[in-house]
């Protein structure tokens, strides 16, 4: 289930990437698909974050840490709205490239999530 | 007395926002330069995730392991440190604020070199990795890739700010 929704998220987070990318490549800022499909992408996030926490309730332990899981599980969440707010400040390609390489350090991060749930 | 331009009547703080332009503010107050618009942003972005990431890191490790590889995780967090400090003069802006960017910048470049070189020649003084162990190959080079990067919007942002 966790593994899962890991899964989605990172693929989630690389499509994001690559929208943004595209409308960096034509020179355009963020506009509210894209903003939409961060939230999409959060909301993703957000379920990890919950279910994560849940798991752990239940008496689950991940492989390397509650600790670093917990962290990891919070920095995942807090990605795509950072990166989206600072394009919301810079109304240029750059604010694209911003939200793109959000959600590349996404990307990561789910990885990082799914060595350290052990999965 | 040369504090003239720095009276408490010129705001310090507001510069963020687009209504601190009031007409009340001093025309002889110098504007400070923007460091953060166009490929700026991308910048604060990168160097704010290696923040979180330095300093939550050899938080982590120093509270939890430190005897395993103390100077591999004081080198993380001294590491963090420069990435907040380079990541406040982006956001402040500014001429001075830009000029000591670049010098962390420098000492940034120079700190993952010359790491990056020991922990290749001597593994055995890392029995754990930092930020900055093998280039920062472990967080994809962005480590070497960013303060080449940031020296060079640095000293372009002075041309145009002039």
């Amino acid at each position: 289930m966790f593994d899962a929704l890991t899964a989605a998220t990172a693929v989630a987070a690389l499509a994001l990437a690559a929208w943004c990318g595209w409308a960096a490549h034509r020179d355009q800022p963020t506009k509210d698909w894209h903003f939409i499909g961060m939230a999409v992408v959060s909301l993703l996030a957000l379920v990890q974050l919950v279910i994560g926490v849940v798991q752990l309730a239940r008496g689950e332990k991940p492989e390397q840490g509650t600790t670093i899981f917990v962290a990891y599980l919070i920095g995942a969440f807090a990605c795509i709205p950072a990166a989206g707010f600072m394009s919301l400040a810079e109304r240029t390609r750059w604010g694209s490239v911003t939200v793109a390489a959000g959600g590349i350090v996404l990307a990561v991060l789910e990885v990082r999530l799914y060595d350290i749930w052990g999965g | 007395m040369t504090a003239t331009e720095e009276n408490p009547i010129a705001p310090r703080d507001g510069q963020d926002g687009p209504g601190a332009q009031g007409p009340a503010e001093p025309a002889a107050g110098p504007k400070r330069a923007r460091l953060i618009s166009g490929p700026g942003i991308l910048l604060v972005w990168l160097y704010g995730v290696m923040v979180v990431g330095a300093v939550s890191r050899s938080a982590v490790q120093i509270s939890t392991q430190f005897d395993k590889a103390p100077l591999a995780y004081s080198l993380s967090a001294v590491a963090g440190l420069v990435y907040g400090f380079i990541t406040y003069s982006l956001v402040r802006g500014g001429e001075t604020a830009r000029r000591a960017a670049l010098v962390c910048c420098a000492a940034e470049l120079a700190g993952v070199l010359v790491v990056g070189t020991w922990t290749l020649a001597e593994p055995s003084a890392f029995p754990d990795a930092t930020v900055w162990s093998d280039y920062g190959m472990g967080y994809l080079f962005i480590p070497v890739l960013l303060p080449l990067s940031a020296m060079y919007w640095l000293r372009k942002a002075r041309t145009t700010a002039g």
